[in-house]
């Protein structure tokens, strides 16, 4: 078999073996059971909770856990903003950068607050050490804010055993939860992730930039900083924040094919383990394999297609005369080649993690349209914890429409789903399209009457261009973070612009499942009989499947069409 | 019989009402209450403006006024159609009701006067809309009862064949479960007085009349998730449509307002949008068609969820009521006069089971001289009956412990072979009735249920479908076990009172389960109240009709099945359509789509898979073929998906593949049929 398709089997493979027994221990975690590291944990959960005032056992409702989340969530971002907009005298600053502008601060803060790590900067020139410091907390934070918000509503979705009202008040306690998060599984994991890097050549210092003589006999200085430990955490919590401007792309961020392999695994880790934990918790393993199902057959229908699209050249460069034996390798890495690339390219835009090993925009125009996708959908695997998150919402929807399908007022793990519910998931699966399509309408519509003004923005009007504006509003609303390099992205516009839809785009796709979720827990409990629909079959998983394609799929079409379609045809 | 089950769908009286409807429903007020087919108004509105302005200013680049009349024509047929389809649910609906309200056109009716303190009864002749609340009228042999009512004094036989078309003539008579007289049915002999239990226009037909013309139909809970489901989807295209603008824009791509308009209205789900209300208003009128009257919409659909069904033994799953089968004199007693010790204490006995004794007696009451005979009647406390003769015998029947220890009291003792018979006869579901003469037992009686031909499939049926059915008798747990397990009942409750019903429906609905009973008695209105389907029989009491959520005009105990497969029906009717309009985007999609942009982005000529003609061709297509699938499949939704009792991922299996796969083909199939005819043209 073809190298370089083994290895991106390879990848995959690894990543589920992993996946299982992670999920497992996450299950644990989340439940409370006893587990092998909690000697070396307790002691410090035990110090978190007294610092913080929290009591653990306290359990709190789903409109507490929110206005937890919300609450702190504010709290981070004036912190953000100041240290941003005043780090040029701020310590650790060996290279002496310049602080940030408000709406670049804007766009960054909330970036990095919303686990997007959209970055209109690039992290060499536009941040201290201290700055990445900071923003590497909140790669921490919002990672274990996504995973904790999510374990309330798995634990919101375990059936009841007595009353509902008990019922109503153990969806857990969010800063526990949160806590937990942080120190039992990311802490952890990003230790052994960075350590490995590290061996890899990485580098981890506080020096300011190194030189070197190179064989020209040029002097060249080279950025280098804290760079292992904010890679490790950037992988693992689907943030995809680079530390560098190219991001995965750089040699310092990923060394060699090793590496690669490593942060590439660690992109969909967590997002899949957290579907076993869920298996785990509600003790249903048929059920937690049937959303895994799903998920990974959307992830092959994306990702197969832009294999092999990357791995057969692109056409425009074949009818020059030029031979691609190699593939298409237009901003791509020869360490990684075409096949590691695509894979890569689709991992992170699925599960809203931005990191790049090669630039996005120089894809085969189908390739691109396939990462577009898959951050619409956003919820094959998806973000830490909001993935799922956003997989409930479809599921409430498949179950709503199937359940009348079969004459049977439609009921979800044992409850019903009725008006108020499908009113929050309605919106919120509205949502998603609203802020893509509007968003990138404006920018279109202000292009489209001023081309000289906005002249800056586009390196390449026409479809291609469309596409860059479509794929930036898309990545900043799946909170993906990566981009289409050749937007011109720093400008008041698109700052403040994709600020805005990543915060909407964050917040209300908790708010909503969590709010469902809420409100499901403390309706009565309906044992399954003969007539209930099963929930954790392949005909449900279809019918799933099919209410993703149509929501995901047919809002974005005649986007889509006026981009990668028509460039693809154009190519043709 | 006025049993209207006539299967036409469209009788031509229906239609032309149905029409005239169309258009009155075209008023935008009506039209709002529909969100789906509300904006789709608000989309020709917008052509018929787009029409005049060309018309009279001559505007470039709109295309020509044909093809924007056209599409403004298609728009206005595709209302058309939706409000056709309500109107003509309605129609059937109403038509149905109309032919039982009109067994109770003005009737005279013999209204009673009570007349100052002496009670003076005065009996006055007035029509029966004069009746109201509370009045007393009379009837006698030959009138027809003008209102609803409850018996209150006398027994009279009615021949109800106007109502249930069931020809034998019933028994209604004061006092017990069957005191109900409904309006319309004729008195055939006897006198009685009856007590008028509604006021004028609101019996249960009038309000069920209200309700199939939609003046009080209100949404029902599930039909309101539905419409915010398919709210949301419009919601989306109108930002697909409206964002395109922009897109175009920037493409170099104009766009004319038809286009637009087509697409948004291809796009949003107007399939289901328009049919919705006829589905939730044929589904009230095969409940009528069944002869069951609902109060709301809302219990038809509950009885498609149904968990647990409670339904009594006695006319439900066996043949009316038990039958003497066998005597078992004790062994020192002659056989010859058992059987006239048991004939005899029977004679007093009204029961069926007391009338049965005689029958299988054979013997001729008449050759008794029981003139100077004191008859024992029936009491809770001594739980038998019996008669004392003039000659000093003292015949007792009864159950076998009441018997025993009246036995053993006297110093008797009871025959062995008569106890284990005992025995023997409750083993085998039957019911035995012990007799005893002077203090002494003489033998048993067996008594014994016949089970309904057929009840046991239609249980298996149910037990398919999911629904749970528990019996309910007065019978001793060991005689129901029998029965219970014969007849294919999953659950049963022997020796039942009125309150044990009441606890069972509450226990199982705490475990979430939703539980319809059936019932007819005074003693049964808590129940039926507490039941999440209630289903009073017609001839029951006025409080269980009141305390109901339905009626059954049939009195048919069987009928709560039909009630759960129609509920079922409904359900999933308005789902299978749903994701059949959803589906058939995608094909619209591949039509529309590149019908908007081939002009200025030629390489989209590649996404034009079905490769229509031109433009305009596929564009009209479309929305030809959206308006007309429209009318195609008002008889489905009429009629009602059939419901197959497969379990549930088999059906939504069959469901997804005939209306969610076929959603997707059909519109492709039949959008590049319509574009060879109209790409004549254009």
């Amino acid at each position: 078999m073809n190298t370089e398709i083994f290895g991106v089997i390879a990848m995959f493979l690894v990543t589920i073996t992993l996946a299982i027994p992670l999920g497992k221990y996450i299950g644990k975690v989340y439940n409370g059971n006893k587990t092998l590291w909690d000697p070396i944990f307790n002691p410090l959960d035990k110090l978190f909770f007294k610092a913080g005032g929290i009591n653990p056992a306290n359990n709190m409702t789903w409109q507490q856990n929110l206005v937890a989340l919300l609450t702190i969530n504010i709290v981070w971002f004036l912190l953000s903003m100041f240290v941003l907009m005043s780090q040029s005298w701020l310590p650790l600053n060996p290279d002496g950068n310049s602080s940030m502008t408000a709406d670049l601060a804007f766009n960054t803060t909330i970036s990095f607050i919303t686990n997007t790590n959209l970055q209109h900067y690039s992290g060499e020139s536009g941040l201290s050490y201290f700055g990445q410091i900071t923003l590497m907390l909140w790669q921490f934070i919002s990672a274990a804010a996504g995973m904790a918000i999510c374990a309330t509503v798995f634990k919101a979705m375990k059936p009841v055993l007595h009353s509902a009202k008990e019922k109503a008040a153990e969806v857990g306690n969010f800063y526990c939860l949160f806590v937990k998060s942080c120190t039992r599984i990311l802490l952890p994991l990003c230790v052994v992730v960075a350590v490995l890097l590290l061996l890899n050549g990485t580098p981890m210092t506080f020096k300011g930039k190194d030189q070197f003589i190179s064989v020209q006999g040029d002097t060249v200085n080279v950025s280098r900083g804290p760079a292992a430990a904010m890679i490790a955490i950037k992988q693992l919590g689907t943030n995809g924040g680079g530390f560098f401007g190219v991001n995965s792309a750089h040699p310092l961020e990923n060394p060699n094919y090793f590496t690669n392999t490593i942060e590439n695994v660690c992109i969909i880790l967590i997002p899949i383990a957290m579907i076993f934990a869920l298996g785990f918790m509600l003790k249903r393993k048929r059920f937690a394999w049937m959303i895994l199902g799903i998920m990974t057959l959307g992830f092959l229908l994306l990702v197969i297609p832009s294999i092999y699209y990357e791995m057969h050249g692109n056409t425009a460069i074949a009818k020059m005369g030029v031979l691609q034996n190699l593939g298409s390798m237009e901003g791509k890495e020869v360490r990684f080649g075409p096949a590691a690339s695509a894979y890569w390219g689709i991992t992170s835009t699925v599960t809203s993690n931005g990191s790049v090993n090669a630039m996005h925009d120089s894809f085969t125009p189908l390739t691109g349209m396939f990462a577009m996708l898959g951050m619409m959908v956003n919820a094959f695997y998806g973000g830490v914890g909001v993935g799922f998150l956003n997989f409930y919402i479809f599921m409430i929807i498949a179950v709503f429409i199937s359940g009348l399908m079969v004459g049977r007022t439609p009921e979800f793990l044992g409850k019903k789903i009725e008006a108020k519910e499908m009113k929050i998931a309605a919106i919120i699966a509205l949502l998603h399209p609203f802020l893509i399509l509007v968003g990138t309408a404006i920018s279109s519509h202000l292009y489209a009457h001023n081309p000289q003004t906005y002249a800056g923005w586009l390196n390449n009007p026409s479809s291609h261009g469309y596409s860059e504006m479509l794929y930036e509003f898309t990545s900043s609303s799946a909170n993906n973070g990566s981009g289409f390099a050749g937007l011109g992205n720093n400008t008041p516009f698109w700052n403040i612009a994709c600020g805005i839809v990543m915060l909407l785009a964050r917040y209300l796709p908790i708010i909503g499942p969590v709010a469902i979720a809420g409100i499901l827990a403390k309706k009565k409990y309906i044992p399954e009989s003969a007539g209930t629909l099963k929930t954790d079959n392949s005909t449900f998983a279809i019918m799933i499947f099919a209410v993703i394609f149509i929501i995901a799929a047919l809002s974005f079409f005649p986007a889509l069409a006026l981009g990668p379609i028509a460039e693809y045809f154009g190519m043709k | 019989m006025s049993k209207n089950k006539s299967n036409k769908l469209f009788e031509p009286a229906l239609v032309s009402t149905a029409l005239k409807q169309s258009f009155i429903k075209l008023n935008p007020r009506i039209m709002f209450r529909n969100p789906v087919m509300f904006t789709v108004w608000v989309g020709t509105f917008v052509m018929l403006c787009v029409c005049v302005w060309i018309g009279a200013a001559h505007v470039q680049g709109q295309g020509s006024l044909l093809y924007n009349s056209i599409v403004f024509a298609v728009l206005l047929l595709t209302l058309l159609f939706a409000n056709f389809a309500e109107a003509i649910a309605e129609a059937r609906g109403k038509a149905q009701a109309d032919s039982l309200r009109k067994t109770r056109e003005e009737t005279p009716a013999k209204k009673v006067f009570i007349i100052g303190e002496m009670q003076v009864n005065e009996i006055k002749i007035v029509p029966s809309s004069q009746l109201e609340k509370g009045d007393l009228f009379i009837c006698e042999a030959g009138d027809m009862i003008p209102m609803d009512g409850e018996i209150i004094k006398g027994i009279a036989t009615i021949d109800e064949s106007a109502i249930t078309g069931e020809s034998a003539p019933v028994i209604r008579e004061s006092g017990g479960d069957k005191s109900s007289v409904t309006g319309g049915t004729k008195v055939l002999s006897d006198k009685i007085t009856v007590r008028v239990t509604t006021e004028p226009g609101e019996s249960f037909l009038d309000k069920m009349i209200a309700l199939v013309e939609g003046a009080s139909r209100q949404k029902t809970p599930n039909e309101i998730a539905l419409t915010i489901l398919l709210a949301g989807f419009t919601l989306v295209f109108i930002i697909v449509c409206i964002t395109l603008k922009p897109f175009a824009d920037y493409a170099h791509t104009p766009i004319t307002i038809a286009a637009f308009i087509s697409l948004f209205v291809c796009l949003i789900p107007t399939t289901i949008g328009g049919l919705l209300s006829a589905i939730g208003i044929a589904g009230m009128d095969r409940a009528l068609r069944a002869n069951v009257i609902t109060k709301s919409g809302k219990a038809v659909e509950t009885a498609g969820d149904l968990d647990t069904l409670l339904l009594d033994k006695t006319g439900t799953i066996t043949i009316g009521n038990r039958k003497a089968t066998a005597f078992y004199p004790a062994n020192t007693v002659d056989e010859k006069r058992f059987i006239e010790a048991c004939m005899l204490s029977s004679l007093a006995d009204e029961t069926p089971e007391g009338k049965s004794i005689i029958e299988l007696a054979k013997l001729n009451a008449e050759d008794f001289d029981t003139g100077a005979a004191k008859f024992i009647d029936f009491t809770a406390e001594t739980r038998s009956s019996g008669i004392d003769l003039p000659d000093g015998r003292r015949i007792r029947k009864g159950a076998f412990d009441a018997i025993r220890n009246m036995v053993t009291k006297a110093g008797n003792s009871f025959p062995e072979e008569t106890a284990a018979q005992v025995k023997v006869i409750a083993g085998n579901g039957g019911t035995p009735l012990v007799v005893s003469e002077n203090n002494i037992a003489i033998g048993v009686i067996e008594l014994q249920d016949i089970i309904k031909p057929g009840i046991k499939e239609r249980f298996e049926r149910l037990r398919k479908m999911g629904v749970k059915t528990v019996m309910v008798t007065g019978d001793n747990p060991l005689t129901a076990r029998f029965i219970a397990e014969k007849a294919g009942v999953d659950d049963f409750i022997a020796e039942a009172k009125p309150e044990d019903k009441m606890n069972y429906i509450k226990q199982e609905q705490q475990g979430g389960k939703l539980v319809a009973m059936m019932g007819d008695g005074t003693n049964d209105a808590p129940a039926l109240a507490q039941a999440d389907v209630g289903v009073a029989m017609n001839s029951g009491t006025a409080a269980a009709k009141e305390a109901g959520n339905m009626v059954d005009l049939d009195n048919d105990p069987t009928k709560l099945i039909e009630i759960v497969e129609i509920g079922k029906q409904l359900l999933m009717t308005r789902g299978t359509l749903t994701t059949f309009s959803i589906a058939n985007d995608v094909a619209k999609y591949f039509a529309i789509v590149p019908a908007l942009f081939i002009t200025s982005v030629p390489a989209l000529q590649g996404l034009n898979i079905m490769k229509l003609h031109s433009p305009e061709s596929a564009i009209l297509s479309a929305v030809i073929f959206n308006a007309l699938i429209i009318p195609m499949l008002i008889p489905l939704a009429l009629k009602g998906v059939a419901y197959k009792p497969i379990g549930a991922s088999a059906l939504l299996r069959r469901n997804l593949l005939i209306y969610g796969l076929g959603g997707v083909i059909v519109p492709f199939i039949g959008i590049k049929l319509l574009d060879l005819l109209v790409s004549v043209w254009f």
